[in-house]
């Protein structure tokens, strides 16, 4: 399950072993049968690292989602509950000890909080008066979760409301952890650069870390050159932008949550039981787990959503010659040989069959025209419904959605290119007027401060106002919010240096290629984001190049050596790249990724990118969480 | 923090027999030189306070200074700290203190602590059994005569909350500050305001206090706590609280509206409940309403007012005009609310009387501030039938947008028109391929053809 953690330049495997053996280690303390109840929020981040096979060699035989009352029956010498150290989950465990005590066989309980433990949820379980019924009281530390063979998030959502608008810097602490662990097992990273306040705190906190650790030195040859760390609120505009890669889409349009998408199920059920479509359609969404290890995905999901039809029909061309191959196949030798690669084909063709059916969601959402395919599509729906007035609802209903798509990524990109940002866009204003949800308006209203540094007064107070009627006066509380972080704010200067930052890094290129890209603008089809622009200019020619644009963006840029034990510099081979690992403190988009991914792979780039984050994050994600009460009573 | 202190200068280091004993008779000298009211007046203090006890003495010093009160002189001072070098000690400071006043003994500690250095345990607990022998009322007392004291033994919230009502009932406006300074610092924000919705009193005094000191975005968390408040009643008067706050003047008028809103829609609820259910009024028999329009957002209002209240005169508070002007709704946002819920009623009457203007030679004349492309878009939507669109797709006036709404919407007698208006014969013979040949477009399509002088 974990294979594909390894193929990359550096096996993140190793990260995950290591968070592995320790929960074994703690699973082998509480001897005997276990049940496991789960702070439910736990089982997404838990899901990156151990399957319920590894908890089973255990003797974990039942799991339980945590709820108040009593706890269910389970013939099990211990009860051990996962939980996020927070205070209302401690009354809903103090309240499963207290009723379990009345009944007949006595069990063992015990307490693991990730990631840390805490001395208040300590003392309110004492106050409920359960504290001394747990025998191990213990914390895992799962900082940095491997997500992907290149990836590694802290799947902390939090992190950027904390840092940037609620002034708490723990998750930096937890960073600053993780990277240590990390350093622990690949070894002193020597260089570290960064910009930004956070990127300087983390900086701060893991040199102090290594000056404590000082007698501990790693004698292990490092396997990253260099660390980047990034704060979010050097490149705002970013996350606001529409993602324009596959799997940046597939986010966009359902989510995607610890690697998990759940999409609607009707797509999925027609190309089962072609024919009898509609006598019970699936109402549950289907989960779809996405990442490298599987084939098709690991080869399509950073390519423009443009260039996705393409794809998949070449793919389908493969793979039907593969399975053409049995007609030659005339001796016994060819016949088994071809039978010993069919499974690794029909995973190939139901992988293909499920991303033909996710890019087809995604296409009626995104793109102007309908295929005919998914006009035969509703067909077979109004057979259902048997109405034709149904089938021409909902072609009209798709059709909106996709204007409304085309006329969103239109705004985006005046914006990102400059044009009238300072001025009241009439788009917004109708989306306001039409009730469209909220989200999306902060996402565009954002997207041109940012663009503009900042709205003119009367223009903000416009905005404001539109919105604080049509949605109610509560959002002041959110409007204050983005105020703070800097993603909406009143011009204070005169001078706008976005069109400068712009010109200088090359955010906008005219003839970005979204079929056969030679530059990272393909992800956002023109727009280069910022943060991946400063990653690839700090490789070559170096920062020192653009200065003054570093000037022009919030906090300081710096760079610090770490001193290797003697004997473990790293000789690096002739022609032999360079390793990086990029932290985004606040979140990245999967946009941001693949242009990383981009990077790595050209043939003449020198550098191989790592990248790790708080969490991963798209601008709906992210604006819902500085809103103050997303969804209303 | 003491127990910090303590590891870098340790007592036997730092805290000589000899020089020590000589502090301690210059501050007894000082001490007992005066009455008991007096004397610590003269005693004045130096550098940074290091101890929590230390830290609370200043804050509510400066707390008192700054409103001006009399008793600003209540703290000891002392004037120069005399440097105390090494020598050795085997003394218990504790058995050397004991038969000293409690003002010789917190004047001393807090000297120590003052000077940065470390406490004898000893002296540590014999001060933490005395303070923590305090109770609310001691405590609150103790500080309105100025006298020593310390919050930090104060440390669950219910302890905290009980120091504050003491406060409260104090009236000491001083000390319920000071109170108030401790709890800032002490409990979350959330925390601290969900407990001063309820404690009136201290809510003002605490936004006296960030009005002083100039903390404008803590006040917007105050405002945020209405979420927690359920019922209407109760809700409007903690927003009527919230507007004497010193808010931003833009954040004073949305919270203002806030209120009115709320205060208008308690009203208009109230009113229209009894009505409908009365079943006086024809539109509520007709439309039952769906949900209460408490706590929705102006524009929703302002959409149920053109719903049930239409043609209200303007002075009532839930006619469309009046909402309108308190609101101060943008002329596009009005009409767009308006449209929707007449369209809704299929009132085009209504409708028709949104647009029209009269000049001064009393000819009428449709006039609109957003495109009419648009608002045949929501005409149609509200299922507008065809002879309603087509006056309205003749007012758009870009003729490419107007011919190609017109086909959208099958208004044939536009297209029609246009096309003959146009001279264009082309186009019409195409068109009349695309209607019934039995229909009254073709035969009207025909005649405009035949027609030679046009031609």
């Amino acid at each position: 399950m974990s294979a594909h953690l390894s193929y990359g330049r550096v096996n993140l495997n190793i990260l995950r072993e290591a968070a592995r053996k320790e929960l074994r280690e703690f699973l082998d303390k509480c001897a005997g049968s276990k049940a496991i109840v789960w702070d439910e929020y736990l089982t997404g981040p838990f899901g990156l690292i151990a399957q319920y096979s590894l908890l089973k060699e255990h003797e974990v035989e039942k799991m339980f989602t945590l709820k108040g009352g009593r706890l269910p029956a389970a013939d099990v010498k211990n009860i051990i509950f996962f939980v996020r150290p927070r205070l209302e989950l401690m009354d809903i465990i103090a309240e499963n000890v207290i009723s379990e005590d009345k009944m007949h066989s006595p069990r063992d309980f015990h307490i693991l909080f990730v990631p840390r433990r805490s001395m208040l949820c300590e003392q309110r379980l004492k106050e409920q008066g359960v504290l001394g019924s747990f025998i191990n009281i213990d914390e895992y530390i799962l900082d940095l979760i491997p997500y992907d063979g290149d990836l590694l998030s802290m799947e902390s959502e939090g992190a950027f409301r904390e840092c940037y608008l609620e002034s708490d810097q723990t998750s930096l602490y937890h960073t600053a952890k993780g990277l240590m662990t990390l350093q622990a097992l690949y070894g002193t990273i020597p260089q570290i650069f960064g910009k930004g306040e956070c990127a300087r705190h983390v900086a701060n906190m893991m040199l102090r870390m290594k000056r404590e650790f000082a007698g501990s030195q790693t004698q292990i040859l490092p396997v990253f050159d260099s660390l980047l760390l990034l704060d979010r609120n050097i490149d705002l505009l970013t996350p606001l932008a529409t993602q324009l890669t596959y799997e940046g889409l597939i986010d966009e349009v359902y989510g995607i949550t610890n690697g998990y998408a759940k999409l609607p199920p009707e797509k999925f059920a027609a190309q089962k039981k072609q024919g009898e479509v509609g006598k019970d359609l699936p109402t549950e969404p289907k989960k779809m787990q996405l990442n490298s290890a599987e084939e098709l995905y690991a080869e399509i999901r950073d390519k423009n959503f443009n260039a996705i039809g393409a794809a998949l029909s070449k793919k389908a061309k493969i793979i039907s010659a593969a399975f053409e191959e049995r007609h030659n196949a005339k001796t016994v030798g060819e016949i088994k040989q071809f039978v010993s690669q069919l499974p690794h084909m029909q995973a190939a063709r139901s992988s293909l069959a499920n991303h033909t059916s996710i890019a087809e969601l995604i296409k009626d959402i995104t793109s102007e025209k309908n295929s005919l395919y998914s006009f035969s599509f509703h067909v077979q729906l109004t057979t259902l419904h048997s109405s034709f007035i149904y089938l021409f609802y909902l072609y009209l209903t798709r059709q909106v959605t996709s204007e409304a798509f085309f006329d969103n990524l239109t705004v985006e990109q005046e914006f990102m290119t400059g044009v009238d940002t300072d001025k009241v866009n009439t788009y917004i204003e109708d989306c306001i007027a039409q009730k469209d949800p909220l989200i999306k308006i902060l996402r565009l209203v954002c997207m041109q401060s940012v663009c503009n540094n900042g709205l003119k007064q009367k223009i903000l107070d416009y905005y404001k106002r539109e919105i604080l009627q049509t949605y109610g006066y509560e959002h002041m509380l959110t409007l204050n919010n983005l105020e703070k972080t800097g993603l909406l704010k009143p011009q204070t200067s005169t001078r706008n240096n976005y069109p400068t930052i712009r010109k200088t890094l090359k955010l906008w290129m005219e003839d970005a290629n979204e079929q056969n890209p030679n530059d990272i603008s393909y992800v956002y089809s023109g727009y280069a984001p910022l943060s991946i622009r400063l990653t690839q200019v700090l490789a070559r020619p170096g920062w020192r190049s653009i200065e003054e644009v570093l000037k022009m963006l919030p906090g300081p840029h710096f760079e610090e050596r770490q001193q290797l034990p003697a004997g473990l510099h790293k000789k690096r081979q002739q022609g032999e790249n360079r390793t990086t690992l990029v932290f985004f403190l606040g979140g990245v988009t999967y946009a941001e990724v693949a242009a990383l991914r981009f990077l790595s792979q050209m043939e003449d780039g020198g550098t191989e990118y790592i990248i790790a984050t708080t969490k991963l994050i798209n601008g709906t994600s992210w604006i819902k969480s500085l809103m103050d009460r997303p969804e209303a009573p | 923090m003491w127990r910090e202190h303590k590891h870098v200068f340790s007592i036997s280091n730092v805290f000589k027999l000899k020089e020590s004993k000589r502090a301690v008779n210059s501050i007894r000298s000082l001490v007992e030189e005066e009455d008991e009211e007096d004397d610590v007046e003269k005693v004045s203090w130096s550098g940074e306070p290091v101890g929590s006890i230390s830290w609370s003495v200043k804050e509510t010093e400066s707390s008192i200074r700054s409103t001006g009160e009399v008793r600003d002189q209540s703290f000891p001072k002392i004037h120069t700290a005399p440097s105390l070098p090494k020598n050795s000690s085997g003394y218990s400071l504790s058995s050397l203190f004991k038969e000293h006043s409690e003002k010789l003994l917190t004047s001393l500690i807090l000297y120590l602590l003052d000077c940065r250095w470390s406490v004898h345990d000893d002296v540590i607990l014999l001060w933490q059994d005395y303070v923590s022998d305090w109770t609310p009322e001691e405590t609150v007392k103790r500080m309105q005569q100025g006298k020593v004291y310390s919050l930090e033994k104060f440390r669950s919230l219910q302890d905290k909350l009980l120091l504050l009502d003491e406060a409260v009932n104090a009236h000491d406006g001083n000390v319920i500050t000071a109170v108030l300074i401790y709890l800032k610092k002490s409990l979350s924000k959330e925390i601290l305001f969900r407990e001063l919705i309820t404690r009136e009193i201290a809510l003002r005094h605490y936004i006296h206090y960030l009005k002083e000191i100039g903390e404008q975005k803590l006040l917007l968390m105050q405002y945020r706590d209405h979420l927690n408040v359920r019922d209407e009643n109760k809700r409007r008067d903690f927003l009527k609280n919230c507007l004497s706050f010193p808010f931003s003047p833009d954040d004073a008028t949305h919270v203002q509206d806030h209120y009115t809103l709320l205060e208008r829609q308690i009203i208009i609820e109230a009113n229209d409940k009894q009505v409908e259910s009365s079943g006086q009024a024809d539109i509520f028999k007709k439309y039952p309403r769906k949900a209460s329009i408490l706590n929705m957002p102006i524009i929703t209002t302002l959409y149920y007012s053109c719903f049930y209240h239409y043609g209200e005169s303007d002075g009532t508070f839930s006619s469309p005009a009046n909402i309108r002007k308190t609101f101060r709704i943008s002329d596009k946002q009005f009409l767009l609310t308006c449209l929707g819920a007449r369209a809704k009623l299929k009132a085009w009457f209504d409708v028709d009387a949104l647009f029209t203007t009269k000049n001064w030679l009393g000819y009428t004349k449709k006039r609109s501030p957003i495109g009419f492309h648009r608002i045949v878009d929501i005409l149609q939507k509200n299922n507008a039938p065809v002879q309603v669109l087509q006056d309205y797709v003749n007012l758009v006036e870009d003729v490419e947008q107007k011919i190609s709404l017109a086909q959208k919407y099958k208004c044939h007698d536009v297209i029609i028109n246009t096309y003959r208006d146009l001279k264009d014969r082309q186009q019409l013979i195409v068109y009349r391929g695309k209607v019934e040949r039995s229909s009254s477009e073709y035969r009207k399509i025909e005649e405009i053809l035949s027609n030679s002088v046009r031609w």
